[in-house]
């Protein structure tokens, strides 16, 4: 039998061939490779929360070959002087090791912590981008909750995590954690009791948070994760309003492969900054904390960022007793309010928005066109008094530190944040109102009248008047342009957008001397090769 | 009409023959994004193939990734010789993890600027065209999909048989109760066992001792320990009583000045409590009644205790009650005397509860 001859050539055909043979994949990955994604920079800030998942996915498989979750009281004997001889737990002393004893260990428990950090101010922001923009509106509304899912379990998981090296700030907010259960009417004393396993601190409770923490959250976080992408991935991003988009179509790159580039290269460059981070900025340095000890604290005492709210709600509370004088007396303490109630109603209103919203405008369409925050201003305005409202309570969770720096009285502070927090959000929602009817109407304006020039003419009759450059070319009858429509996007508001700016030369030691495209909407090349401009001038000939 | 012939061929468009020999690679892709209705409205090379701006581009994005190459292992020789070994002072310990951070961001910052270089320098700029399809199903596909569904139903018969439905409904909720049981009969824990909550460290021993007031290091403690205006953390003087077994416990022993423990003696007077002070010392509870934090800065001109977790303050001269922030309760005070030998013990344990707030507290 004659010997066939192996060809290399045609090997990747054959292979290909098998593969489809077998399963059938040539169609779906044609389209895969082809769906068409919507580019803008907005777009971009959902996908650093999942980059820094993927980091803390990482970073913490390594963690727990190292950390040891048991709260057994132990005499620290690693490298770290100021604290040999110490009693402590299991779980803080293995985290010391993690920080001095492990080589490397230091930059990955920072990586992990500035990760998590990231994570969240990434969907937070992700989050606020999705509401101004009016991206929930249906069809999204399921992803809009699972958004809003994701930043609670993202909270919990942020706060069993902290929990864990069992240090001496992590203990006060987990003994705080315990006193917010304690406070739930009826049932509290027996939540705490049955989660610590007895009183407060227990023996247990570390272990259990740590199963919390690397398996059952981080479970849940891929399951609503996969959830949110699949979404995405199956009713199609939204995209702005532009040339040729419609509600019906999606403008964009096919996915392969300039926009898979750009999104690994970007997934490359967060993993990147989040090195630097955990290697150049100092973390959660728990060795300088000690070991948790029920009766030592510090002031300045603060948690991780995204539970500051939480913690300012409760300083702002006032002191509000509800006493039920039934048998021996039972009470509801003021704790309860700020630190249960709250993040309930905050979770309810914002995963009912998108019906609240389509409910009140009567509005059942599908949308997949985004909008200007500036051209819903209710909505705005909503978002606007929601977000003063996050900030006044962040700030008055570091109320204590902001009288200190400042030298302000901490119970003016703590006054400040009451009234504000009351008053600063009906003043943002009215302001920004006015703002964005203002930017509406100048839009009006410009695509009216035209582009300011700067251009100040003198009349003959000695006035003077700044020319203007209307965005359509001048009809014969009266010598005025057409009003144009407003149809959603970016109007030009300076000559620079107009390709008035001065061609740009690119190279520094090779100058090219092609005059670069002037962008009409940033981010986006024409559909259509833009008709020929003309130099605009004072309006005088310069013969 | 039906939604599945549009698919086939929009806009009435002939699918092209893709074996034709005169198509070039670029059109059978054009022909693909049209079967999945996307259309290449727009594709435009940025650079031109062997100019001086391709061969520059190439060359920064190669720099790029050489200059990981050269990060990476800049971290890894870092990461095996320098001394890493924490020292005291300044060691060069103390610039190991930030020269591991910077090479190890630089090597990944170099791969993903040159990626993000190469994808938007060097490949062409597009603009496709993809329909949305996001319209539902026909009336008729839906009222299939709903037919199909209720005859299922039918053909179970529970609407005939509802005694199948029922005994399932009935089969199946101890099920999931058996489910639930063991996660709750498990975990779950009685608060008032022992009277814990209500405890603490300084309960009178069984036969009757009185428990001592000791510090952190477990000794006992003289009157003339504590200057006038000072104030000090103590522990009950039992196993385990200066550690986060007994984390109720902490207390704060504070020698007031003579005007100020007058009216304090005053304030106890009025509340009943006449003879919790000894001379002119008082013992409140450290732990805030407000989340359980250490109420810990004493301020002593003005007398007040003040929770650093949530700046509750009580007025430690009018039975340390609350006098700003969310605090609801006064701390409670624990009696105390002098025994034989001359130290400080508790004469009897706290009368009031310790700690947050909950619902039983009496």
């Amino acid at each position: 039998m004659k010997r066939r001859k192996f060809d290399a050539a045609a090997l990747p055909a054959k292979t290909a061939g098998a593969v489809d043979d077998r399963f059938q994949v040539a169609t779906p990955l044609r389209k895969l490779l082809n769906k068409v994604f919507p580019d803008h920079w907005s777009f971009l800030l959902g996908e650093i929360a999942l980059f820094s998942f993927i980091v803390l996915l990482l970073t913490g498989v390594f963690l727990t070959f190292f950390y040891e979750p048991a709260m057994t009281e132990v005499v620290y004997d690693g490298s770290y002087a100021p604290l040999r001889g110490t009693p402590m737990s299991a779980a803080y002393a293995s985290s010391l090791d993690l920080s001095f004893d492990v080589r490397g260990g230091l930059i990955m428990r920072q990586m992990h912590h500035w990760a998590a950090l990231l994570f969240m101010a990434a969907i937070v922001v992700h989050m606020l981008r999705v509401f101004f923009t009016g991206a929930f509106r249906k069809p999204r509304e399921t992803n809009w909750i699972i958004g809003s899912l994701l930043f609670w379990v993202g909270f919990l998981a942020g706060f069993t995590g902290y929990s864990l090296p069992d240090d001496g700030l992590s203990g006060t907010g987990l003994r705080i954690a315990s006193g917010i259960i304690l406070s739930i009417p009826v049932i509290g004393s027996w939540v705490s009791s049955s989660i610590f396993g007895g009183e407060f601190p227990g023996t247990i409770i570390i272990s259990r948070f740590f199963i919390a923490h690397v398996l059952l959250i981080p479970g849940l976080l891929v399951a609503l994760i996969s959830a949110h992408l699949g979404l995405v991935f199956k009713q199609k991003h939204t995209q702005w309003p532009g040339p040729g988009r419609t509600n019906e179509n999606v403008v964009g790159e096919r996915m392969f492969p300039r926009y898979a580039l750009k999104q690994g290269g970007f997934f490359m460059v967060v993993f990147g900054v989040i090195a630097l981070m955990g290697g150049l900025f100092q973390i959660n340095p728990i060795w300088y904390f000690g070991p948790y000890e029920a009766w030592v604290v510090s002031a300045a005492s603060q948690p991780d960022w995204y539970v500051m709210f939480l913690d300012g709600s409760t300083r702002l509370m006032p002191a509000w007793e509800i006493s039920i004088p039934i048998g021996d007396g039972y009470v509801i303490p003021p704790l309860f309010w700020p630190t249960v109630v709250l993040p309930g109603i905050l979770v309810g209103l914002s995963t009912m928005y998108p019906f609240l919203e389509a409910r009140r405008l009567k509005d059942y369409k599908h949308h997949n066109l985004l909008q200007r925050p500036r051209d819903v201003p209710a909505r705005t305005a909503v978002g606007a008094m929601a977000v003063s409202f996050y900030i006044v309570l962040t700030l008055s969770g570091g109320n204590d530190v902001i009288a200190d720096k400042f030298h302000i009285s901490l119970n003016a502070m703590t006054w400040a944040g009451r009234i504000g927090l009351l008053v600063v959000p009906p003043l943002a929602y009215y302001f920004t109102y006015r703002i964005c009817l203002g930017l509406q109407q100048h839009d009006r304006e410009v695509l009216a009248h035209g582009v300011e020039t700067g251009i100040i003419k003198r009349l003959p009759d000695g006035r003077f008047v700044e020319v203007h450059q209307p965005l359509t070319p001048v009809d014969g009858h009266d010598g005025h342009a057409p009003a144009l429509d407003y149809v959603g996007w970016v109007v030009p508001k300076k000559m620079n957008r107009l390709g008035a700016l001065g061609p740009a030369i690119r190279g520094f030691f090779y100058p090219i001397e092609k005059p670069a495209e002037a962008p009409v909407s940033p981010g986006h090349p024409p559909v259509e090769p833009r008709p020929e401009r003309e130099e605009i001038g004072s309006g005088e000939s310069r013969r | 009409m039906s939604t599945h012939t549009e698919h086939q061929a929009p806009q009435g468009r002939e699918p092209l023959d893709v074996n034709d020999p005169r198509l070039s690679r670029f059109d059978i892709v054009q022909e693909g994004a049209r079967r999945d209705d996307i259309e290449i409205v727009h594709y435009e090379p940025q650079v031109v193939p062997g100019s001086k701006a391709e061969r520059r581009l190439t060359r920064t994005v190669a720099t790029m990734f050489l200059l990981t190459g050269v990060a990476a292992t800049a971290f890894l020789a870092i990461y095996i010789w320098w001394p890493w070994n924490w020292e005291a002072g300044r060691g060069g310990d103390k610039y190991y993890t930030p020269l591991l951070g910077v090479t190890l961001g630089i090597a990944l910052l170099g791969i993903g600027f040159g990626i993000l270089t190469w994808g938007k320098k060097l490949l062409p700029k597009e603009v496709s065209i993809q329909d949305r399809h996001d319209q539902p199903g026909s009336p008729a596909d839906r009222r299939i999909t709903g037919e199909t569904m209720l005859y299922m139903a039918d053909e179970l018969g529970v609407k005939r048989r509802p005694l199948l439905g029922i005994s399932l409904l009935a089969g199946l909720a101890p099920v999931g109760a058996v489910v639930a049981a063991p996660l709750v009969g498990g975990l779950i824990s009685n608060p008032h066992k022992n009277n814990q909550m209500f405890t603490t460290g300084f309960k009178p021993a069984e036969d009757g001792k009185r428990i001592r007031l000791v510090r952190e290091d477990g000794r006992p403690i003289r009157p003339a320990d504590v200057s006038v205006g000072g104030q000090l953390t103590v522990f009950p003087g039992i196993d385990g009583g200066v550690s986060n077994k007994h984390a109720d416990s902490p207390t704060l022993l504070i020698h007031l000045r003579e005007d100020d423990a007058q009216k304090s003696r005053a304030a106890n007077e009025r509340k009943g409590h006449g003879d919790y002070m000894w001379g002119n010392y008082v013992a409140f509870s450290k732990i805030c009644t407000h989340a359980g934090c250490p109420a810990s800065l004493y301020e002593q001109q003005t007398n007040r205790l003040l929770c650093p977790c949530h700046q509750s303050q009580f007025l430690i001269t009018d039975n340390a009650m609350p006098v700003f922030g969310p605090a609801n309760r006064p701390l409670p005070q624990l009696p105390i005397e002098v025994d034989e030998e001359g130290f400080f013990v508790a004469r009897s344990d706290y009368t009031e509860t310790i700690g947050p707030d909950f619902w039983e507290r009496p």
